[in-house]
């Protein structure tokens, strides 16, 4: 029974092997099959699993926080948004004089605002090393001081969803403001060049997807590194019982807020390998329902499960870019239904129900010691 | 710390004249007690008479509104949070057994375990020989060693009282507060418990609120009553129950 100790357990070992395959099937698809070829895998298509792929990585430190540690995040999109702007301004200063104003220093936006400088938030965007160390250190930073103010003042449970969501709108707020210097309702767009490759290129584009894959695995092996370490069991005795575990001496507040950060910079990775693919940033990725569309992947695909979520992320987008463009009316009716059958019928989403029946099966007389990361029976 | 009071200095637990209302409802009107290192005591009186709210005062839980908490003499509870009061050595159990649900027994009580409780010590954690072997008592000790690979949510309301009791153990501290261990708990399940705090008691001191006089005669230490939040008679059971106040607001209902 110790397996679910472990840092990788069956569950864990398909998704990463999975996605080794999906690392190797990918390029092989889009590069060298010949066009004509039923195996043929279409630019389109390889924009769109990468962006499933950093949907994934989101949906799995969502998972961490509110999964493991209770901590029910409504805001996790903005984390995701901060990282993907962060990538977006690097993106904006490769494009140099191939802009419409081809101005060497400053973007479009800035030139069309009449800006005779460079807005000071963009200095060392230019350099690659630079943005990368910003796509962590903003959204954690964000994360770190919410964190601290939020949980040292004990805000728990539904105040604190409510806090978070607000951040997020509070953002959208702000973004869409020009003189905030980030391109306002527009965002950031037209990019040319990632690290000197072009971003149209076929072969960028499947060096991204291939990125998002390895990004997702190497979030999965942090993620699941820390849920079984010791501290990922003190973050689940926070959940199932945060004031017993004060009472035993631990500082729960300093638990959260390091999650909590850890959290925010792998949404913002996500955030950051999405943009390149997309090809575009803007205000609306902060939008409230960005973030509750993440919980709902978790929900879906079972939460305290990480591959669940990871799971959940993907099918659902799926159903997301089938169904808008099948019946686009009927896309949110879909969505909230989905989130209600789940809720009603499968409380432990698919990839927790399925490991419920896995171990009922194994074991005909119920032992029920096979999984230590239940849900609790009521979120705090 | 320039009080001078011997009952202080010599004490290990010291409340003095301690106040707390909540919302108007004054649930303690001056409580005082003195607890000796080594002393286990045990704690009756009506529901509401603030049992509760005087561990959650001396936990940190609830800050007084008036009054003195010290622990070993020095120490100013109503001044510090619940973390550093438990790492303190003050450990407790709740009226409600709070066990982590979806955790093994074992790793229940490795997370009590005495150890270093910092963030970063944590998640470099290895469990040591020595820990093991320090589990694998607390878990003889409660009775629980075949229980171990179980969810803490799958015990019976015995086996978590008694799993909540090992944690405290697993915990080390220099003073236990027991909430009722014995609610709940068949007949055989309360004698057993007694046993297991009296073997507790042997080499750490303990405060247990418990109704069961029964229980309370078996444990056979100094009682003290409380009644609508201060202390109405302190002594041995016998003593107390010939009070005629307390047989009036207690034992005579
Ligand atoms: N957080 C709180 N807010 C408001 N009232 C409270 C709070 N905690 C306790 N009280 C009130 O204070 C009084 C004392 O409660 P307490 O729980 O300490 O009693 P008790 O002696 O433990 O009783 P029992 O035997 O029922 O456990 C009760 O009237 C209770 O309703
Ligand atoms: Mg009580």
């Amino acid at each position: 029974m110790q397996t679910s100790y472990d840092l990788l357990d069956r569950r864990g070992i398909i998704m990463l092997v999975l996605l080794g395959l999906f690392a190797l099937i990918v390029p092989i698809c889009a590069l060298l099959v010949p066009k004509t070829s039923l195996f043929f895998m279409p630019p389109y298509v390889v924009a769109l699993l990468g962006k499933y792929l950093c949907y994934a990585l989101l949906a799995l430190a969502l998972d961490l926080v509110w999964g493991y540690c209770g901590i029910l995040s409504l805001g996790h999109g903005a984390f995701f948004a901060l990282g993907g702007y962060a990538m977006g301004m690097y993106l904006m200063r490769q494009i140099g004089t191939r802009g419409v104003y081809a101005n060497a220093e400053l973007p479009d936006f800035m030139v069309f605002l009449n800006w005779k400088e460079l807005h000071f938030t963009w200095y060392g965007f230019q350099h690659f090393p630079y943005a990368a160390l910003m796509i962590l250190a903003v959204p954690g930073l964000l994360a770190f001081v919410f964190g601290w103010f939020a949980f040292r003042s004990r805000v728990t449970g539904v105040y604190l969803s409510i806090i978070t969501q607000a951040m997020t709108y509070a953002l959208l707020l702000s973004f869409f403001r020009n003189d905030m210097g980030f391109g306002g309702n527009n965002g950031l767009t037209d990019f040319k060049d990632i690290l000197g490759y072009s971003v149209q290129s076929d072969q960028t584009r499947v060096a991204l997807c291939v990125l998002s894959a390895l990004a997702l695995a190497a979030g999965y092996l942090l993620a699941r590194a820390i849920v079984v370490s010791k501290f990922g069991k003190v973050l689940i005795a926070i959940r199932d019982a945060e004031s017993r575990t004060r009472f035993l001496g631990y500082r729960v507040e300093n638990f959260k807020v390091i999650v909590f950060t850890i959290s925010a910079m792998m949404a913002g990775i996500a955030g950051a390998l999405f943009v390149p693919q997309v090809g575009i940033i803007n205000p609306s990725e902060f939008a409230p329902a960005n973030s509750i569309e993440a919980v709902i992947w978790v929900a879906v695909g079972g939460r305290g499960t990480l591959v669940g979520a990871a799971l959940g992320a993907i099918l659902v987008s799926f159903g997301k870019t089938y169904f808008t463009g099948a019946l686009p009316e009927y896309w949110l009716f879909a969505l909230g239904a989905l989130f209600v059958i789940v809720t009603l019928f499968l409380p432990k989403g698919i990839i927790g129900t399925l490991g419920e029946m896995w171990a009922r099966h194994r074991t005909s007389p119920p032992k029920p010691s096979d999984k230590p990361s239940n849900m609790p029976a009521a979120a705090e | 710390m320039t009080n001078v009071n011997p009952t202080l200095t010599n004490s290990l637990l010291y409340l003095d004249g301690i106040c707390v209302s909540f919302d108007g409802y004054k649930a303690l009107r001056g409580l005082s007690l003195v607890l000796a290192p080594g002393e286990m005591r045990a704690i009756i009186g009506p529901n509401g008479a603030g049992k509760t709210t005087m561990m959650d005062i001396i936990t940190g839980k609830t800050k007084p509104d008036e009054g003195d908490v010290y622990f070993g003499g020095t120490h100013d509870l109503s001044t510090m949070d619940e973390a550093s009061i438990a790492e303190l050595g003050i450990g407790r159990k709740f009226q409600k057994p709070t066990v982590f649900e979806s955790h093994t027994v074992e790793d229940n009580i490795l997370l009590a375990l005495k150890a270093p409780r910092s963030p970063l010590a944590n998640l470099f954690n290895r469990t040591g020989p020595e820990q093991k072997t320090r589990i694998e008592e607390v878990l003889t000790t409660t009775r629980l060693k075949d229980h171990r690979h179980r969810l803490a949510a799958n015990l019976s309301h015995g086996q978590k009282q008694w799993l909540e009791i090992g944690m405290l153990l697993a915990q080390d501290p220099k003073l236990l507060l027991v909430d009722e261990p014995v609610a709940g708990m068949t007949d055989a399940e309360t004698v057993t418990t007694a046993e297991l705090l009296r073997e507790i008691a042997r080499d750490h001191s303990v405060v247990v609120v418990e109704h069961d006089m029964t229980f309370v005669r078996d444990l056979d230490v100094k009682v003290t009553v409380l009644h609508e939040g201060s202390v109405l008679a302190e002594g041995a059971l016998d003593h107390v129950s010939s009070d005629p106040r307390v047989i009036e607001v207690y034992l005579g209902r």
